[in-house]
């Protein structure tokens, strides 16, 4: 068996008194690409946050590379980390938003080198070589010295997520990468996304783009009302659901 | 690694398209004379604007009671040039204090902690809530309140009004604490209202970049939040150096406290207090200048787009 990149057990979170996580249980294994579908406040963005520790998981456990999110486990209790430590746990995944959240007074690519100089204190020519060939890879390579505003949201969507590979992270988080795009700049995101799977990283993608699920994904989870409904390979999960809410969100999807 | 060809900027695409048929348009062989629109009132304003403003600059130019003359010999008296002298270094000291203070209030208020936050806040309402004359005064009279302790206790009590050397620290003392300390109040909530305008989504980029603390806030929150504080603070900036002629009531040889013991002599009052706001003026036309240029310089890669599209519009129009 394989070691998982990503582990929850029983993850809860609540806003208040607002429930909206209800006890997750998903393995990503390394190297697999995993989409979390379902209807809007069904937790998926929610989930992925708590990967990442943006947000706090109230109970469960969660493991991202076999370390536990935002706790040090000793003596039979979890204490909470300090910002600096989880800040620095952060750095095994990389995220990408739905608004791009560019760092709008940076040049692209200051935005690119801005956290391997100043977070990792690597030297900044290294940078700006490694810098330039994600953005050749990301098909921006003339667009370095723009300011994010003048691209289209495409662009700025590609650029967050050289942004993020530019930290050489292990797991890669997409947060509706496409759902703030303009239809016909959805595909050239898709397609960084899909080279990306292709290379091997291991991803984590909320999304509603179904046909990306059904051709990119090792695994499709199904949420609804903070529970994963139903998970598995994507031509079970998509064209055979077995559960009823299942096979009611797609027919309204498709 | 996947080829990808760059996608051309579809906004830029359409604008070129457009603008391009635009043009073709007008050069086409059938072309029509454009006629533009006339605004026959805006221009008998401007005219009778223009009289205006000729006629009031004549009339100040050969007014005698003017006193030109006298304006013009004390415009670089030493007095004035050591009032103004003065009144920059009340302005410089106590923005900085001011400013110091007031982010670490606008950090305190918007800290999860309420006692910090609430104590920020008593400290915004008292200082906000009360006349900067009146705290003033209250600083120069400050011995009444505490004889004891004062520092200044040998320059404190009636011997203030004698004219030594060490006169004037006291003074200065409480006009830079007044200044200094009723600034920080306004100043934390510009700061406040410039950090509250930065996007969440900014916060949740730079952790999910490692970024926390003070790399954080120094790198990617308030350079943001610099754009939105900076013309306020201009403003704080330009009415501090206009404010601080009210310390001229602690007897501070300040600008207009200069001008004012020379009219105090020679009754030439009107002269004197255009000498002192020509160099008001002159001061806060230096400061908007550095004001611009500081709007600029953290205006990156916001206003950008603005500026091509006035530039586009003076093209057509």
């Amino acid at each position: 068996m394989t070691t998982a990149m990503v582990e929850a057990r029983g993850v809860r979170k609540n806003f208040g008194v607002i429930e909206i996580l209800k006890g997750i249980d998903l393995r990503v294994e390394k190297g697999s690409v995993t989409c979390l579908i379902g209807p809007s406040g069904s937790g998926k963005t929610t989930f992925l946050r708590c990967i990442n520790h943006l947000e706090k998981v109230a109970a469960g456990r969660l493991y991202v590379n076999e370390h536990l999110v935002g706790y040090a486990e000793r003596n039979g209790k979890l204490y909470e980390m300090k910002e600096r430590q989880t800040a620095r746990s952060r750095l095994n995944a990389g995220m990408v938003f739905q608004r791009f959240n560019l760092f709008p007074h940076m040049t692209v690519l200051e935005n690119i080198i801005e956290a391997p100089v100043h977070v990792l204190g690597r030297p900044r020519k290294e940078v700006v070589v490694e810098a330039q060939a994600l953005l050749d890879r990301v098909g921006l390579g003339d667009r370095g010295s723009s300011y994010p505003q003048e691209l289209s949201g495409g662009q700025q969507q590609r650029i967050a997520i050289a942004r993020a590979l530019a930290m050489k992270p292990q797991l890669m988080l997409f947060d509706e990468p496409t759902s703030a795009l303009d239809p016909e700049l959805v595909g050239e995101v898709l397609d960084v996304m899909k080279a990306l799977a292709e290379a091997g990283m291991t991803m984590v993608v909320v999304t509603h783009e179904l046909g990306f699920a059904r051709q990119v994904a090792d695994q499709v989870i199904f949420m609804d009302g903070g529970v994963v409904v139903e998970s598995g390979p994507p031509e079970e999960v998509l064209d055979n659901p077995q559960q009823e809410r299942t096979k009611a969100f797609l027919s309204k999807v498709l | 690694m996947q080829n990808q060809t760059p996608v051309p900027d579809a906004k830029a695409f359409e604008t070129q398209t457009l603008t391009g048929r635009a043009s073709a348009d007008a050069v086409a062989e059938d072309s029509i004379p454009v006629v533009p629109l006339k605004h026959p009132v805006r221009l008998v304003l401007a005219v009778v604007l223009i009289m205006v403003a000729l006629s009031a600059a004549w009339d100040v130019a050969v007014n005698q009671r003017y006193h030109w003359d006298v304006v013009l010999s004390y415009l670089f008296a030493p007095q004035i040039l050591a009032g103004a002298g003065l009144t920059i270094v009340l302005t410089v000291v106590s923005m900085s204090v001011g400013i110091a203070l007031g982010t670490v209030l606008a950090i305190m208020r918007l800290s999860a902690n309420p006692i910090l936050s609430t104590i920020s806040r008593g400290y915004i309402w008292f200082f906000r809530g009360t006349p900067l004359l009146v705290q003033l005064i209250f600083w120069y009279n400050i011995a009444a309140l505490y004889p004891v302790i004062a520092f200044g206790l040998p320059f404190g009590g009636p011997s203030m009004i004698l004219g030594s050397a060490n006169v004037l620290i006291t003074p200065l003392g409480a006009a830079l604490l007044g200044l200094s300390l009723n600034e920080a109040a306004y100043m934390a909530e510009i700061i406040r209202g410039g950090i509250g305008s930065v996007d969440k989504g900014q916060y949740d980029a730079a952790r999910a970049l490692g970024m926390s603390g003070g790399k954080l806030m120094n790198r990617v929150i308030l350079p943001q939040a610099m754009r939105v504080v900076l013309p306020p603070t201009g403003n704080q900036v330009i009415s501090m150096l206009k404010g601080t002629s009210l310390v001229s009531v602690l007897a501070i040889s300040d600008l207009l406290y200069s001008a004012q013991i020379i009219y105090a002599n020679n009754y030439q009052t009107i002269p004197l207090l255009i000498v002192a706001s020509l160099w008001y003026l002159l001061m806060t036309t230096v400061l908007s200048f550095f004001q611009n240029k500081l709007e600029r310089r953290y205006g990156r890669g916001f206003d950008s787009a603005p500026r091509r599209s006035r530039k586009s519009k003076t093209r057509t129009a």
